[in-house]
């Protein structure tokens, strides 16, 4: 890498929340026949409550159809939330018009997954670095030229490459053009939607090194969606798993891997293959029957009782609350795996929680990270 | 180095006690074949010699070369491999390493005309390089199918799925049509997809990524291939979906005592599935031998920097990866000597002989080979203290 490692800019405001989501719900409409009415609707998002502190990572996993690029896309105000709040920085953004987000797209940027759908072939990758001054109307001191070059050079890219074009590199190089444009307007928030899943290993490898390295030296805050959850694990702070548009789990990531309290989280966990010959037998695999049942028309109450082996009545009556069954880790389950272990909350208490349900209160304010005891 | 070689040289025998003890005779004969072999081994064949007797799918110093308006293309320059039925082998590398046009020129799928090949393919005995496009074809789906991909695209959308096994179960088998659907029903329903007998009816995008992938194995199947070549079958499906996936081509491969070439990026899904596994690089194997000897021992650099670059969920968070240095190199100016010392952290510890000369793939142990200039005492060395722990 030829990034040098600085420590953290952004420290005096760490632990600080840079973005609160509440009650995110996205509704693409089904509509049919003559008058166009609207006969259904793909529940793709429906209900995500978090936060994101500023110069964390978090993660959001989950098997395609989640939802998680629709929430990504929500972010970033590229599609309009149906329901629900996004707060930057404390400003409600959810219902800004395009104009009035237009500033706001410095401190908001997105990185593609697809390093050859994402750039325009047509256009020099000094363009298309340039590109955000240019439509930001924003004058540096030396020069566009000059800026794009040094971005470059941040991302271990060749500052001579400035006049090539984007099939005259690898999938690895155009990926760094992608994050280097992103990387203009010195953003606060970086929204990457699946980063490095279309490059090779060792490729991937490259780059995430070098969105770590950026995050040290400009104190930036990502939200990576991602469904490797190797890679996840290693570069999330925290991590949130969603499953048909809700979040069923959300914790820290250390937290997260010795602990996953949601069954679907670790199934999720167990089905990942591990480049090692000799656990292949010991493994003891969680196998999910069947595919992730259509938005369209979601399993009622848990979303994942269909697929789940310890589901019982109550999970196909009442919808499970997101709440805190120890510090910093939330789960939406009637079941939870892992929760009596010690380190956790009274496990009388637990058990009474998860029984009483949805009864015990309502969910939105249970994003509360302090929350050290389940509600009841 | 060959002395060692008291057990057949070839893939897969090693498992095979039985066999082994059978043909003596034609072991000694493999033996001399892989001394004589090791003459040529700049010249990339490698140390396997002579076929082995019971191998289904034999190659030998197969070149793929592609002319083009910027130069030969080496797609693949000089790959050697046994495979006996029953057996599954895992092909590993990253993009343009030469995997996918080692099992499309298996599958006789390069465009004629566009494609210079040589060397030998053989299945079963029979040669597959030069052969006629009608003779080919008539292996392909009966003898020898395929697994692409992308199951969106590999299926045509106007047929439904029931209409596309059934034409190639026809082609090969002379039945009627109402046979030929019983066995397309049976098929999806040994494959896992739920209500068979109604879903046979359905046209590809009415499936699901995961089912339609199991449909595309049901299609390959449908005739009991000998020979079973997975290119990539998980990559574009979800984790839990892809467990489904490998089991049920193990589970089938048990089933069907098929021979299985398994082609992917993913470290993880070769450690599920495969018996050996031959690592690629530019266009030539650079590590073969069973898949323990692979991921307990690794002789190669390239593996190496393979296994530190993945994030693993077994092991204790690093803080950072091990990536390999720059990229792929061109396929037209491929480096001289070892086509991997321009990204080998170890180049520099072979007197030179890695930027001149190519290395010969050797059997560093027995049944394990690899083509690296360094010593086996630097390798230990390097893995052991430098590599090992780190990952």
């Amino acid at each position: 890498m030829t990034t040098t490692h600085v420590k953290p800019t952004a420290s005096k405001q760490a632990g600080e929340s840079l973005l609160q989501v509440t009650d995110l719900t996205k509704h693409f409409p089904i509509r049919r026949g003559l008058l166009q009415r609207q006969v259904g609707a793909v529940q793709a998002v429906d209900g995500l409550t978090f936060d994101v502190t500023r110069g964390e990572t978090l993660s959001l996993v989950g098997e395609s159809g989640c939802g998680k690029t629709t929430t990504g896309r929500m972010l970033t105000r590229l599609l309009e939330p149906t329901a629900g709040t996004i707060l930057l920085e404390g400003e409600d953004i959810t219902h800004w018009s395009t104009g009035k987000l237009r500033p706001l797209r410095r401190d908001v940027q997105m990185i593609f997954q697809d390093p050859y759908g994402s750039l325009n072939p047509r256009h020099t990758v000094g363009t298309i670095v340039g590109a955000p001054y240019h439509l930001q109307g924003i004058k540096t001191e030396r020069g566009v030229k000059r800026e794009v070059q040094d971005l470059l050079q941040l991302v271990g890219l060749n500052p001579e490459h400035y006049n090539r074009y984007p099939h005259e590199f690898s999938g690895g190089q155009r990926q760094r053009i992608g994050i280097a444009r992103s990387l203009a307007l010195k953003p606060k928030l970086i929204i990457a939607d699946e980063p490095v899943s279309a490059l090779d290993v060792s490729i991937q490898a490259q780059v995430i090194n070098l969105l770590e390295d950026l995050q040290d030296e400009l104190g930036l805050t990502y939200v990576v969606i991602a469904h490797d959850l190797s890679v996840v694990r290693h570069m999330s702070d925290r991590i949130a798993v969603m499953y048909l548009g809700n979040l069923v789990e959300l914790a820290d990531r250390d937290d997260l891997y010795t602990r996953p309290m949601h069954p679907y989280t670790t199934a999720l966990m167990s089905a990942v293959p591990i480049p090692d010959t000799q656990r292949r037998t010991k493994r003891e695999r969680i196998r999910l029957q069947g595919d992730v049942p259509s938005p369209v028309n979601p399993p009622p109450a848990c979303r994942f009782h269909t697929r789940c082996w310890k589901a019982q009545e109550i999970c196909r009556t009442e919808k499970p609350p997101l709440v805190a069954l120890a510090p910093r880790h939330l789960v939406a389950c009637h079941f939870p795996e892992n929760a009596d272990t010690p380190g956790s909350s009274d496990p009388a208490a637990l058990q009474s929680s998860t029984a009483a349900g949805s009864a015990a209160g309502s969910l939105p304010g249970s994003a509360d990270h302090d929350a050290q005891e389940p509600r009841d | 180095m060959s002395q060692s070689t008291n057990e057949s040289t070839e893939t897969g025998t090693d498992t095979d006690a039985g066999t082994n003890g059978a043909t003596t005779a034609a072991a000694g004969k493999s033996r001399r074949g892989a001394k004589s072999a090791s003459v040529n081994t700049l010249d990339g064949i490698g140390g396997m010699g002579a076929p082995s007797p019971d191998a289904f799918l034999s190659v030998r110093d197969l070149r793929v070369h592609f002319p083009t308006d910027d130069g030969l293309v080496r797609s693949v320059d000089g790959l050697s491999f046994d495979l006996v039925r029953g057996k599954t082998l895992g092909i590993v590398g990253e993009s343009g390493s030469g995997k996918s046009v080692t099992s499309m020129s298996i599958m006789g799928l390069h465009k004629p005309g566009t494609v210079q090949m040589t060397g030998s393919i053989k299945l079963d005995g029979t040669e597959l390089v030069g052969a006629k496009p009608e003779a080919v074809r008539a292996l392909r789906g009966k003898r020898m199918a395929m697994i692409f991909q992308d199951p969106l695209s590999a299926m045509h959308p106007f047929y439904t799925v029931g209409h596309q096994i059934i034409e190639a179960y026809r082609i090969h088998n002379k039945v009627s049509t109402s046979v030929a659907r019983k066995h397309a029903i049976d098929m999806l329903g040994r494959v896992g997809i739920p209500q068979p007998s109604s879903r046979v009816d359905d046209y590809p995008h009415q499936f699901s990524g995961g089912m339609r992938q199991r449909a595309m194995i049901a299609m390959a199947l449908s005739c009991d291939p000998e020979l079973l070549i997975a290119d990539e079958p998980t990559t574009a499906l979800d984790v839990t979906v892809q467990a489904q996936i490998l089991d049920l081509i193990r589970d089938l491969q048990s089933e069907f005592n098929s021979a299985v070439i398994l082609i992917t990026h993913d470290l993880g899904v070769v450690a599920e599935l495969s018996d050996d596994i031959m690592v690629m690089y530019a266009g030539r194997s650079v590590e073969y031998s069973s898949a323990d000897e692979v991921f307990t021992r690794p002789q190669h650099p390239y593996t190496w920097g393979l296994l530190g670059s993945m994030p693993r969920l077994d092991r204790v968070r690093t803080e950072r990866l091990r990536p390999i240095p720059g990229a792929p190199p061109s396929l037209i100016n491929v480096p001289s000597g070892c086509p991997f010392h321009p990204r080998c952290a170890y180049a520099d510890r072979t007197d030179g002989l890695s930027q001149t000369v190519r290395p010969p793939f050797a059997e560093t142990y027995p049944g394990h080979y690899s083509a690296c200039h360094l010593s086996r005492e630097q390798k230990t060395e390097f893995w052991e203290n430098d590599i090992r722990p780190t990952l």
